[in-house]
């Protein structure tokens, strides 16, 4: 099964050089394994934007959001034989966070493709 | 979490350490059977002990510390040399002490050993077969209940072969080692055929159902990956992964909502996984960079690559797949490359061009009972309105045909044969 993981810090700010390494290594290792598919950073949604639904009604909300010039999330593709991988995957990736950033909260939203 | 959930977490995590596992304890002990033996230890320990315990913080960590645990009680009952004891002792006390921290673990370099460990469980030595469920075992860490529901035999037979196959390799003394240089190309090769046999097994299967199929040619792809990421300058490796990356592409494309297959060119081509094509792109590449362009393996990635990136089913470049089937045809001589090939030519150059190679291949034993010889040829005579003979053909075609469907199909084109012979358009 394949799977998106997408990290999204809760505040934005740059992730420490530690990290960094930690996860650097941790992808390395999952790419050698044959596990991690693809992978990369993604800038704050301040790069970006957000367009939406509500009430039926289209939106387009491109800020306020706050400024920062970092990578501060990211996404990686696994194909895993099921969610408990994947959860565990997830797990072992976001224990780097809590190790090598103390102070760091953030989800990492773990999301089936569909599809065999 | 329940009794259930706790079983699938530790089955999950087990999957992900347990070539790490072997790999180390391999290192401990010089003996891969043995060290697959004592990991499975540390499998059942933590069945035993995180039901009431919880699953630990870090439970890669866990099974590592009990299974270099029964290890060194292993080395320790042997009476190994006293001094070599102690290194080990040693070895484990800064482990223990330095346990709760995954950097460690992350530093751990374990390319070179589990490409050791996937050249052991694929000795030449062993069957075809008994490769294939070592390395299913050792290197992807299924059950052997799991690697039997995936071959659909019975747990009993897998069970022998792994046993018989461990026997094999402590037997032999085997130099736990990885082959270098020229030893190494040959080596490899066992390697790949039994990657490509797993591959196949889940892909090409007429039969079965269940999910685990799928998880053949997933590991068959782990595995090809690990080893064009660990043996990089192997054009082969590259090749095998990119044919394998490129015919996995097109899973969800290969049957309707019923279960029924469909013919490649008859595919919605929206379906095929474009991120697998860019990855079975690469891998081509990488193989053609490193010169390996005319390897078995790197030609068939080409061939389907034509079909990769055809947009259309009519944009298919013909003439260069028939050419690279004369060059595989080349290389090996096999009659069913060769029927391929006829199909190649006939949709490059027409039917007439076709039906000289197709009844080349009449008469060979290979092919006596293959139906698609009589399909094939069936196909041709009827493009060239040869209706009559087209009939005949399918209808022999029909009697080989190994299941219902492909029965029907081929009944049903000789029916279309005959009432062309009738009133032909």
């Amino acid at each position: 099964m394949r799977f998106m993981f997408i990290v999204n810090p809760a505040h934005p700010g740059p992730p420490t050089p530690e990290l960094m390494e930690a996860v650097h290594k941790l992808a390395d290792r999952e790419i050698k394994a044959g596990r991690m598919l693809d992978s990369g950073g993604l800038m704050p949604v301040a790069t970006g934007a957000q367009v939406r639904i509500t009430d039926g009604k289209l939106s387009v909300v491109d800020g306020p959001f706050v400024e920062a010039k970092e990578v501060i999330g990211g996404y990686a593709i696994f194909e895993l034989p099921g969610k408990e991988e994947a959860v565990a995957a997830a797990v072992e990736f976001m224990q780097l966070h809590k190790d090598f950033m103390p102070g760091w909260d953030g989800t990492c939203e773990v999301r089936a493709f569909a599809g065999p | 979490m329940t009794a259930a959930d706790i079983d699938r977490t530790i089955l999950a995590v087990w999957r992900i350490e347990q070539p790490r596992l072997i790999t180390s304890l391999a290192r401990m002990l010089r003996d891969v059977p043995l060290a697959e033996d004592l990991t499975q230890e540390a499998l059942l320990a933590a069945f035993e002990h995180w039901p009431a315990t919880g699953v630990p913080e870090k439970p890669g960590a866990w099974l590592m510390a009990t299974a270099k645990r029964r290890a060194l009680d292993h080395l320790r009952r042997g009476r190994m040399l006293a001094r070599r004891h102690e290194m080990l002792a040693l070895d484990m006390e800064q482990e223990q002490q330095a346990l709760p921290d995954l950097d460690s673990a992350l530093d751990d370099d374990i390319g070179d050993e589990l490409l050791r460990l996937i050249f052991t469980a694929c000795d030449p030595r062993l069957s075809r077969e008994a490769r294939a469920a070592l390395a299913l075992r050792m290197v992807c860490g299924l059950t052997t209940e799991e690697i039997a529901r995936a071959f659909l035999l019975p747990d009993a037979t897998i069970a022998q072969r792994i046993v018989r196959a461990k026997r094999t390799l402590s037997e032999s003394g085997l130099a736990y080692e990885t082959p270098r240089g020229e030893e190494l190309s040959q080596r490899l090769s066992s390697v790949l055929e039994v990657v490509y046999l797993i591959f196949n097994e889940g892909y090409t299967a007429a039969r079965g159902e269940h999910w685990l199929r799928p998880q053949l040619c997933n590991e068959a792809l782990r595995m090809g990956r690990v080893l064009t990421s660990i043996a990089t300058y192997e054009p082969e490796a590259h090749g095998l992964l990119a044919l394998m990356e490129l015919n996995a592409s097109r899973t969800a494309a290969r049957t309707d909502a019923a279960g029924e297959p469909i013919l490649m060119l008859d595919q919605n081509r929206a379906l095929w996984d474009q991120l697998q094509i860019r990855r079975g792109m690469q891998a081509l590449g990488r193989a053609h960079e490193l010169g390996g362009a005319g390897g078995f393996y790197a030609l068939q990635a080409a061939i389907i690559a034509c079909h990769a990136q055809a947009m259309t089913a009519d944009d298919t470049d013909w003439p260069r797949i028939s050419g690279l089937y004369a060059e595989l045809a080349a290389l090996v001589r096999s009659p069913v490359i060769e029927l391929n090939r006829a199909v190649a030519v006939g949709m490059a150059e027409g039917p007439e061009a076709a039906l000289v190679i197709v009844d080349r291949l009449a008469h060979e034993p290979a092919l006596k009972s293959y139906h698609l010889l009589g399909s094939v040829r069936g196909d041709l005579l009827q493009k060239l309105g040869r209706y009559g003979e087209a009939r005949a053909a399918f209808e022999a075609a029909a009697e080989l045909a190994g299941n219902k469907r492909e029965h029907d199909l081929l009944r049903r084109r000789a029916a279309e044969a005959a009432n062309a012979a009738v009133s032909p358009s």
